[in-house]
């Protein structure tokens, strides 16, 4: 066996990589969406598969989400395991009600005799410059509808070993892809790739004591920027990387804000009825008699993801963050 | 060849070299819906298919009679009937094989039955004790879809995968009137077509969604012409005519399982009895309207033809009636009886293992349940949430 030495990788490659192999691993894996063929995806992600793998198994459709994910659907009914691709957060609209009535639900409504093994990738949040509809946060919809799961992984190396994982899954997985990280590096041996943590878990990126900073997916570097920033304030935050929000790990959140005491939700999408609400209700439930402070939210404002020209107003940045870390009521220590 | 490679390369071209990809002509559906019981095709119908289409209609028609008579004892939630639809119903069960599958949306409980699925399992969705009351994979019956149009997509991608796989699969989707609105309906026509896949799209236009008619629903000459505007051919049907249903279907059946790809079949009938047993069909229609529809009858139009060949006597009546009314029977008898509830189901096939969460939610209810039945003293024997692993499936309706 030839040794490849690990090198630098991005989280596009780490992706490609996992659809290739996952595809050679098991021939029930069919690659389908809207220029993932000839063209490789506009994201280049499934480069190369329709050479290897031929045209019926990295399929381009036609234009038509809806019809995506419906035929998968059948396909899956038939014991294939598709992996379609949404081209970008906004334009996967059309195949919601297929997502949510049927994709979401056959397993339930058939007592477990039709299951939906599907993955559904899916690029999604902002600060790629992108014009409307190319910066959306839907992770909250998907949240919301009960038989589905939900991954978006944050590093290179949980971009392949969470996808790889999704795929085996028996359950129908919305793959969030920050598409913003795409192009993120670290290194990594495709040859052989580094174990990840279990799907479902989450993962301490960062050690610290202050204070917990709760994220996931593209706000993930920001939040570890945040946290050396934050060392000149003298605050030695914890980070921690949820990597699945369905399953969502209360244990793993809990122990971590028991141990600090406060802790902050950083993510993209909207605060007004998004993930942030949820998480902070649910720490608060759990860690009460341990916080110092209320859980506080630093998400995306309650607006249309804004034009590329002011979407930096927008986004979680590292002052952002601070701030919010500043109110957690430090004085009352004293 | 690959099916890919079969699809062909098609780029434009500027014009004047333009060309058609193809002659949409023979994709036409006939001027008026296809006939045979009383035309002259008639007298070639095979006699111990028209017999065996006879019984069915007598079954299926006491079918729904029984079913809506079960609403009004409460044992069913709701029943949207197929009364005066029987043919198209029966027929699209009757001209697949066994190896084949069926996409019904809701209003096909019949056409469920008529594959061999339980009739006290395929009402399940409608009693209300669970959504599904069927292994789809027994019969190979998809389940019944409510979300109009949404399971013509699925019957694509079933044939599609079959086809990849190289097996001898085709599906039958079954679709009404009001469906043809649907995005998923465009949608599923598009991808059979490109993909050629081994699929027949049944549309049952029985006049009315709900209580919009048709000529609200859509500006096409029939909906049988939309089939060309995607590629495959249209045929237009009179749906009340079993033996012209069967011969047309199977013809797209057979057309399908050949490799010729899909069609799309139009059946002009009729919804005799309202929506569900909870609409008002005065409100849209007159009796003198669904009297004209009586005289055209799936089973009066069969009974004259078989009357006129001398193949119906007394004796053939009174058996199919007799066999009617002891499934009628049986299943009055079967649903009648309180199906046992299984609390547990709630949270044991939401994912293929339960998550934290669910498992503490399960757990909240169980404690509920052992209040509940402490409090009305001896255990009922309804209230146990055995757990939430797998191992549930034995249950009600199955």
């Amino acid at each position: 066996m030839t040794t490849v030495a690990a090198r630098p990788a991005t989280m596009a490659q780490a992706l490609t990589r996992a659809l290739r192999d996952a595809m050679a691993a098991d021939p029930a894996v069919h690659v389908m969406g809207e220029d993932v063929g000839t063209l490789g995806g506009v994201f280049r992600i499934t480069d190369g598969l329709a050479a290897e793998f031929g045209e019926d198994r990295c399929t381009d459709t036609p234009l038509a989400e809806a019809g995506i994910l419906g035929t998968a659907v059948g396909m899956a009914m038939y014991g294939l395991r598709p992996v379609v691709e949404m081209q970008f957060d906004a334009f996967a609209y059309p195949s919601f009600e297929q997502l949510v009535s049927h994709v979401a639900k056959m397993r339930n409504r058939t007592r477990g005799a039709m299951p939906m093994p599907l993955t559904i990738r899916i690029p999604y949040g902002g600060g790629i410059g992108g014009v409307e509809h190319h910066s959306d946060s839907s992770e909250a919809y998907y949240m919301a509808t009960p038989g589905l799961h939900v991954y978006t992984p944050a590093t290179v190396a949980d971009a392949y070993g969470m996808l790889r994982a999704a795929i085996a899954s028996d359950d129908p997985v919305v793959f969030l892809e920050p598409k913003r990280l795409y192009w993120s590096k670290d290194t990594w041996n495709p040859e052989d790739p580094p174990a990840v943590e279990p799907v479902g878990r989450a993962a301490v990126r960062r050690r610290g004591s202050s204070a917990t900073l709760l994220t996931y997916g593209p706000s993930l570097p920001v939040c570890l920027e945040a946290a050396e920033a934050a060392r000149e304030e003298g605050w030695d935050l914890e980070v921690v990387d949820l990597r699945s929000l369905v399953p969502f790990d209360d244990e793993t959140v809990c122990a971590s804000v028991r141990r600090t005491g406060r802790a902050v939700v950083v993510h993209e999408s909207t605060g007004f009825g998004g993930p942030g609400g949820e998480i902070a209700a649910r720490v608060t439930e759990r860690c009460f008699h341990h916080l110092e402070a209320p859980v506080l939210r630093v998400a995306g404002f309650d607006v249309p993801y804004p034009p590329p020209m002011l979407e930096r107003h927008h986004l979680p940045g590292v002052d952002r963050i601070l701030d919010a870390v500043g109110r957690l009521q430090w004085e009352a220590e004293n | 060849m690959t099916v890919m490679e079969q699809r062909g390369a098609y780029r434009p071209t500027p014009p004047p070299a333009w060309q058609p990809r193809t002659d949409p002509a023979p994709l036409l559906p006939d001027a008026r819906p296809y006939r045979v019981l009383g035309t002259e095709a008639a007298g070639s119908a095979d006699p111990g298919l028209l017999l065996r289409l006879y019984r069915q209609l007598v079954a299926g028609r006491r079918f729904n009679a029984q079913a809506t008579a079960l609403t009004k004892q409460g044992r069913l939630a709701v029943y949207p009937s197929s009364t005066g639809q029987e043919a198209c119903e029966v027929v699209a069960a009757a001209v697949l094989q066994d190896r084949d599958w069926l996409f019904p949306s809701y209003r096909d409980t019949l056409a469920v039955v008529s594959r061999g699925v339980d009739p006290v399992r395929a009402l399940t969705l409608l009693r209300g004790d669970w959504h599904t009351g069927y292994d789809p994979y027994e019969h190979r019956v998809a389940p019944l879809s409510t979300p109009l149009a949404t399971q013509l997509p699925h019957a694509v991608g079933l044939a599609h995968a079959a086809r990849l796989k190289g097996d001898d699969v085709v599906a039958l989707a079954l679709v009404g009137d009001g469906g043809t609105s649907e995005g998923d309906f465009h949608e599923a026509m598009n991808f059979a077509a490109v993909w050629q896949a081994p699929v027949v799209f049944l549309v049952q236009n029985n006049g009315f969604a709900i209580s919009v008619p048709l000529a609200k629903q859509t500006a096409a000459p029939s909906l049988a012409h939309k089939a060309v505007g995607y590629g495959m051919p249209g045929r237009l049907v009179d749906g009340n005519d079993a033996a012209a249903v069967h011969e047309v279907l199977s013809d797209a059946v057979r057309r399908a399982r050949e490799g010729g790809g899909p069609t799309l079949v139009e059946a002009v009938t009729y919804r005799v009895d309202a929506h569900t047993n909870a609409d008002d069909a005065g409100r849209y229609r007159s009796d003198a309207e669904v009297e004209t529809w009586r005289a055209h009858d799936p089973i009066v139009l069969l009974e004259e033809e078989l009357t006129h060949r001398g193949l119906l006597d007394d004796d053939t009546r009174t058996a199919a009636r007799d066999a009617a009314e002891a499934m009628a029977a049986d299943l009055r008898a079967r649903m009648n009886e309180d199906p046992a509830l299984r609390p547990d189901d709630l949270f044991a096939h939401v994912h293929a293992g339960p998550t934290a969460q669910l498992r503490e939610q399960a757990e909240q209810l169980r404690a509920e349940l052992a209040a509940e039945a402490e409090e009305a003293g001896a255990g009922t024997g309804t209230g146990s949430v055995a757990g939430t692993g797998s191992g549930a499936r034995e249950g009600a309706g199955r």
